[in-house]
């Protein structure tokens, strides 16, 4: 009698399985090297007028390209879990349990992006976006995790260059 | 004559693929004032799965721990049974009263580690590892026979302090997610995360069957996977935090129903 509702179950947790692939770390992607190899020293950046962090993090100037992959990333806090981006309709099962990121590029300059990025808490202190670059005031990080940023500081600037073409 | 053949057919097919709904409470059992049970928030065909006793993959764990109930182990050569005898009796309402404060131990205990007590002291016999499908089994029987009864928990007299930490440790932001358990449990309940609609993040259907899983699961092995995805460093299962956070957690879900075995997502 149970075997045939077994088929239920599985059909039921492949479905699931989808959503599942966001949540704990799976296996890292080459996109997250620096959430494995050895931990990159912080890059200083200065914030100006509260809102901004008109400086680079990096010299190499932002890959939109890669910058889409990096903010679409299932396995590493992707913006798509708390989000809608209608620009980036191919991933389905966006969040609702944030504005939408719709029209991004022309709300935003890249300065004020850099500065909502690396530490939204600034912004918004109890903010529940996560500081995308930033490793202290931080409580019990998983082990694997300590000392390392979300992002890199050239994903950072990835991300940008992407959220800069959401118009 | 034609018509009363076709009603005739149309009633047996419904008997016959009609869900047996041995729970099969209406919604409004799910929801006491503002606290939803995680049933609420489940799709059609996860209800439907929960409310058939037959279909519940949760209840190979509770058939389980009726055998292990009855099953002679340890230096004493007892069962559960041979002191307790009829479970549904005397363990009827036992499951709505956990986690509490044990004085004995003097920090709380969960229904799981009473259970392991039990066999040490009582019957000579090993305890069982805690997220072994024996511990579950046994958990999941005794919670069983409260089902349908409302969680009741206690955390007056020297409750209170573990009460206090638990809390704590549901409001603290943590990991380098730096999130708290209140974010999304609390203020976001019933939103979309991704594809996933966010429960209030009760335990009364606890130990659940937990399809992603494919397995009867505790809730600890909850908390350490909601620890987990926060990047936060998990406690181990059975650990003193984790019991205060069940406490605060439980509590939190005062009047619910016991649901065990419950299935979730
Ligand atoms: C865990 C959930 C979460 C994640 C992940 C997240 N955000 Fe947010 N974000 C929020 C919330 C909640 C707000 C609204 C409150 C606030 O202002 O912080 C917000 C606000 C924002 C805002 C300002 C709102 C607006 O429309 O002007 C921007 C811009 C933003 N997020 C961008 C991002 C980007 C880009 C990412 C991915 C790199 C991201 N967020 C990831 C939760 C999240
Ligand atoms: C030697 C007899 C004996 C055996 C064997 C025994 N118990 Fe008990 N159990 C008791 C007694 C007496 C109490 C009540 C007071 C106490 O804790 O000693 C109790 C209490 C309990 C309680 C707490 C009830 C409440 O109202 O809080 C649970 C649950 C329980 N036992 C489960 C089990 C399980 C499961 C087994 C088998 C693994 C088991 N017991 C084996 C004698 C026994
Ligand atoms: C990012 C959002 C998020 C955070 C933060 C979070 N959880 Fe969860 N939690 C989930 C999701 C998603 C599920 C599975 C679906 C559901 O029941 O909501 C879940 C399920 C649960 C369940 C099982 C609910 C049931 O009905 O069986 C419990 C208990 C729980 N969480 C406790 C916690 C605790 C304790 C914390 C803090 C350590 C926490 N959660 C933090 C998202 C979160």
């Amino acid at each position: 009698m149970h075997a045939v509702f077994f088929s239920l179950v599985v059909g039921l947790a492949a479905g699931v399985a989808a959503a599942q692939a966001q949540a704990p770390a799976t296996a890292p992607t080459p996109l997250q090297a620096h959430l494995t190899g050895p931990i990159p020293p912080l890059v200083k950046y200065e914030i100006v007028g509260n809102t901004t962090i008109p400086q680079p993090l990096t010299e190499r100037p932002g890959d939109p390209v890669r910058g889409r992959r990096v903010v679409t990333d299932a396995s590493n806090s992707t913006c798509l879990i708390c989000h809608e981006v209608p620009t980036l309709e191919e991933f389905p099962n966006q969040g609702k349990i944030a504005p939408s990121l719709e029209g991004l590029g022309s709300r935003y300059t890249a300065a004020e992006l850099r500065l909502r990025l690396v530490n939204p808490k600034l912004l918004v202190p109890d903010t529940m976006m996560p500081a995308y670059y930033r490793t202290e005031a931080l409580t019990r990080v998983q082990r694997q995790y300590v000392g390392r940023t979300i992002y890199s500081a050239q994903d950072i600037e990835d991300a940008i260059a992407f959220l800069m073409t959401i118009r | 004559m034609k018509a009363l053949l076709a009603l005739l057919a149309l009633v047996l097919a419904t008997a016959v693929t009609a869900p047996a709904h041995a729970q099969g409470w209406p919604l409004e059992r799910y929801t006491v004032e503002d606290r939803n049970s995680g049933y609420f928030y489940l799709g059609r065909q996860t209800r439907l799965l929960q409310d058939d006793d037959f279909q519940n993959p949760g209840m190979f764990a509770v058939d389980q721990g009726a055998a292990l109930w009855r099953r002679v182990d340890g230096t004493q050569g007892r069962s559960c049974q041979t002191c307790h005898q009829n479970a549904a009796d005397v363990m009827k309402g036992v499951a709505t009263r956990y986690p509490a404060y044990d004085a004995k131990s003097g920090g709380i205990i969960n229904l799981e580690l009473l259970i392991n007590r039990e066999r040490v002291e009582k019957m000579g016999a090993a305890p069982f590892a805690y997220e072994s499908p024996e511990l579950l089994a046994l958990t999941a029987y005794v919670s069983h026979q409260s089902r349908g009864m409302a969680k009741n928990i206690d955390i007056s007299g020297p409750a209170a302090p573990f009460f206090e930490q638990g809390k704590e440790f549901w409001n603290t932001r943590r990991g380098q997610i730096d999130i708290s358990c209140a974010m999304c449990h609390d203020d976001r309940a019933g939103m979309l995360l991704r594809g996933d609609v966010i429960s209030q993040g009760q335990t009364n259907g606890h130990p659940m069957y937990r399809l992603i899983w494919q397995s009867i699961s505790s809730t600890h092995r909850m908390f350490e996977w909601c620890n987990t995805s926060m990047r936060a460093e998990p406690y181990p299962l059975g650990s003193p935090e984790y019991l205060a956070l069940e406490l605060y957690v439980a509590w939190r879900g005062r009047g619910l129903p016991v649901e065990t075995p419950s299935v979730r997502k």
